[in-house]
């Protein structure tokens, strides 16, 4: 599990290569790659059905807890057979559908890495190992989205889509802290779920539950976090059949379900989930007939599923949670296929607007089926799995006591007109008049839309193919004790197929008024385009507000910011002073007076006070280097040769350097005579403050033992006598390293600021 | 800037080497006595910059041969290289580690204090090359 996984993040790297070494053939090889993977999960589902799980983990961060740990069950298996099995059909289309594009090796790195990516959100059994995975999905979809970066458009919605689910992210990292710390320290997702209930019980409990919804909702793009998913459309096609209706999108669905036994079954998580579920799928129902390019058509319908998918998952009850993962499988076939099929579509005619096109069935017979079977199954009409899919959540809809009758009427309005968008997106575009040219594509593009719309039919048909095998499993992972699942095609006459039958007349009388709907959907998306111009407004605030901020803080003025530095210095000192209570100073004692060193800080003083009252800059610049070597020979005195001797030197270096500066300020006011007062009285108490410290620390008795440890391990441990340099670049090496870091970076931004840098263009 | 007077000039000529082998002297001493790579890289800085003062920019940067921000990366490089041989031996990143050679004791610590050496004379002679550069 653990190799597969590796194997895909080794191939997404080695892709531009690939490219490069044989175009053709880089993205057969990469699905190939994916269908090898897909085979071996294919391979593990016995041993998965039969109760077996896999699991492989190492520590990570051990002093925290957090391991690298992956566990294969029934779920993650689900999820893991449509990551693998999409992917492999969606690289192949688009080697063929990006086909000369100059990036596209590129472009199969991120799709190839997203798949590893996804599959180690799956798979990951540490809540650490999951939420990296997890940002790893988010910077792999912003890649992708904003893959045609020449395009304002794209990058827009790529950054709109990594902010929203980015700060999702975070808050969902929270409450995963909060998890782990509330279930006694562990981050294992398996033996988290053993202290569920001392979970829902915790103080914590309601904090935990709405970050991690918050990172779940803006993930699968839940009212009022939805608005970055039909922008995400800007992406190419095959990223749209991918991440953002077959798997990423499901990612927050994935985290809801597989936290369902740990946060589930209270009445907050119930209330929550079946609401905004409720709402996504009511608002994405009606904006999706209120479209007209396929693409965003096909979005807002995503939206409605994923609005499904949660209400189902907040009922919590053996049959919705059955119903959500049948669902699930459901649309991630039919969308996938019908997002392929689009792509195609806008490939072979050029346009995406479904007013535009018609008649595409004569030239385009293979398309046009695999359309067909898309459509039917996502219209829910029987024999394809999409009806099984309908009845079932309908089903477990009835079967809520409480909000039946609110579920029941929103759910059959939502699935009425989701079979209008089925309609106008895999029917109208090829059934009609003759429209626009198109002819049919290669295999490889041809390939996915038909097995996954084929796949609808068959699992239809033989739906006992998943039953046990994969969706028990699966519901079992979520449920938490077997669960017997029975799906089949004719359920008998009941209430369930009563509503169906209601929802397809009512989806056939919507499809014939399409435009009549597609003109009061417009309406209300004007009033949902509101999300879209907020977060606009919030992210021009933000930005005005740093500039604000930055235009208070970074005035430009030298004298400004030592000002502030030796202001603060000032108040901090004071308020540790105070805050330490009383100061003993005690008698300073003089016995034996050092002259030479009394001679040096006279010499220092006169010195400083040459540099203050200096008229001319290069005086007080003197002066100041006088200060320096003074303090210097202070050192030598004192017996620290080492540092007096950096300090001569430094000193050197700064007069020289301060001169330099001076010679390229000639002309430019270097004192002002303004504020010299008010720069007095600052400098005065600095003084005062450090000599009152000074004296402070001098008055504790001096702790010996970390020097003398020093001092006694130079030699046999560091090989060296001189134990200055011994700790500079061994004991202490890597903050040393560190030092010479901030050296080299001041130096190069000084480099870029004195135009060391030029822009391309300028002279 | 104006060109600098011809005593300046003889004197940079005698003293810019002497100036850059002592800074060699001082980095190679610094283990056992006052010294060490920030030191001995202070020393050469100072070459570079009675350099700089005497010849101007142009010639000091034909004497470097390599631009001075690539000096400060090179520094860099070699001080977290020095590391290298402690990630291989799965010690504790940054453990020293020495080697005798006919009689002198070599060890890491040594190859990052040359690391320290170098960022700092980038440091330096990028700050010098910059602002002379009007």
């Amino acid at each position: 599990m653990t190799a597969v996984l590796v194997v895909l993040l080794v191939a997404a790297a080695l892709a531009p290569v690939l490219h490069r070494l044989w175009r053709r053939g880089a993205a057969p090889i990469l699905a190939l790659v994916l269908a090898g993977a897909f085979g071996w999960f294919l391979s593990a589902v016995p041993v998965v059905a039969s109760g077996g799980a896999a699991e492989w983990a190492r520590p990570w961060v051990p002093a925290l807890g957090v391991e690298i740990a992956f566990r294969l069950d029934g779920l993650g298996l689900l999820f893991a057979l449509l990551i693998t099995g999409l992917g492999s059909l969606v690289v192949l289309y688009a080697g063929r559908d990006l086909h000369g594009h100059p990036h596209l090796g590129r472009f199969l790195l991120y799709l190839v890495g997203f798949a590893g990516a996804m599959l180690g959100l799956v798979l990951a059994d540490d809540l650490i190992t999951l939420f990296v995975f997890w940002e790893l999905t988010s910077v792999t979809s912003y890649l992708l989205i904003g893959f045609d970066h020449a395009d304002e458009r794209a990058r827009r919605a790529a950054l709109q889509a990594l902010l929203v689910t980015g700060g999702g992210a975070l808050a969902l990292l929270c409450g995963l802290l909060l998890l782990g710390a509330a279930a006694g320290g562990t981050f294992r997702v398996s033996e988290i779920a053993l202290a569920a209930d001392a979970i829902r019980a915790h103080d914590a409990y309601g904090a935990i539950l709405a970050l991690v919804l918050l990172g779940a909702f803006t993930k699968s793009a839940q009212v009022p976090f939805h608005f970055w998913l039909p922008n995400a459309m800007a992406g190419p096609t095959p990223v749209s059949a991918y991440l953002h209706s077959a798997t990423m999108v499901k990612a927050g669905v994935y985290l809801l379900a597989r936290l369902d036994p740990v946060l589930g079954g209270t009445p907050a998580w119930t209330a929550t989930l079946t609401l905004v579920g409720v709402v996504t799928m009511l608002t994405g129902a009606v904006l999706a007939v209120a479209q007209t390019d396929l693409k965003r058509l096909l979005a807002y319908s995503t939206i409605t599923a994923l609005g499904t998918l949660v209400s189902l998952l907040g009922l919590g009850f053996v049959a919705s949670l059955v119903a959500a993962t049948v669902f699930l499988l459901v649309h991630a076939l039919y969308k996938g296929a019908l997002f392929l099929v689009a792509g195609t579509v806008d490939h072979e005619t050029g346009t995406r607007d479904v007013r535009e096109l018609s008649g595409l069935r004569r030239t385009m017979p293979w398309t046009a089926t695999a359309a067909a079977l898309a459509g039917l199954s996502m219209a829910g009409l029987p024999p394809l799995f999409g009806f099984i899919g309908k009845e079932l959540s309908y089903k477990a809809k009835l079967g809520s006591e409480e909000l039946g009758v609110v579920l029941v009427i929103t759910a059959v309005l939502a699935n009425a007109l989701t079979f209008v968008a089925a309609g106008r997106v895999a029917l109208e575009p090829f059934a009609g008049a003759r429209g626009p040219r198109g002819r049919e594509p290669r295999w490889s593009m041809r390939l996915g839309p038909v097995v996954l719309g084929a796949a609808g039919l068959v699992l239809g048909l033989a739906p006992a193919i998943v039953a046990d095998p994969l969706i028990a499993p699966a519901v079992q992972a979520v449920a938490g004790e077997p669960v017997p699942v029975e799906l089949q095609l004719w359920y008998g006459a009941g209430p369930a197929l009563a509503l169906s039958v209601v929802t397809v007349a009512l989806g056939v009388a919507g499809y014939l008024a399409r435009e009549r709907l597609r003109r009061a959907g417009e309406h209300v998306d004007a009033l949902f385009g509101g999300f879209d111009r907020a977060y606009d407004r919030a992210l021009a605030a933000l930005v005005a507000s740093c500039v604000w901020l930055a235009a208070r803080l970074q005035s430009g003025s030298l004298r400004a910011y030592l000002r502030r530095v030796v202001a603060t210095l000032i108040v901090v000192v004071l308020a540790s002073l105070v805050a330490t209570g009383t100061v003993e100073i005690g008698a300073v004692r003089f016995d034996g007076v050092d002259l030479p060193a009394l001679a040096l800080a006279a010499l220092l003083a006169s010195a400083a006070l040459v540099a203050a009252t200096a008229r001319s800059a290069l005086a007080a610049v003197t002066a100041l280097g006088a200060v320096g070597f003074g303090t210097s020979l202070l050192y030598v005195w004192l017996g620290a040769p080492d540092v007096a001797l950096a300090q001569l030197l430094t000193e050197t270096l700064i007069v020289l350097i301060v001169l330099r500066v001076l010679s390229r300020l000639r002309g430019a006011r270097v004192r002002p005579k303004r504020g010299r007062a008010s720069d007095a009285a600052l400098a005065a108490a600095v003084g005062a403050v450090v000599t009152v410290l000074l004296l402070a620390v001098l008055h504790l008795p001096f702790d010996r033992s970390v020097s003398d440890q020093l001092a006694r391990a130079s030699v046999p441990e560091g090989k060296g006598r001189n134990v200055v340099n011994v700790i500079l670049v061994d004991f202490r090496a890597l903050d040393t390293l560190g030092e010479i870091t901030v050296v080299a970076v001041a130096a190069l931004g000084a480099w870029a600021l004195l135009g060391g840098v030029r822009r391309k263009g300028a002279a | 800037m104006t060109a600098a007077s011809l005593i300046v000039r003889t004197a940079a000529r005698l003293l810019v080497p002497l100036l850059l082998l002592t800074s060699l002297v001082v980095l190679g001493r610094g283990h056992h006595e006052p010294g060490g790579g920030f030191i001995g890289g202070l020393v050469a800085a100072g070459g570079l910059a009675l350099h700089g003062l005497a010849f101007g920019r142009t010639r000091t940067r034909r004497l470097l041969r390599i631009r001075p921000q690539t000096l400060i990366g090179a520094g860099l490089a070699v001080a977290l290289g020095s590391a290298l041989p402690s990630v291989l031996r799965n010690q504790p990143f940054g453990t020293a580690s020495w080697v005798e050679v006919v009689g002198i004791t070599l060890g890491t610590p040594l190859v990052f204090d040359f690391g320290v050496y170098l960022t700092v004379i980038g440091f330096a002679a990028t700050l010098l090359d910059a602002l002379e550069g009007a």
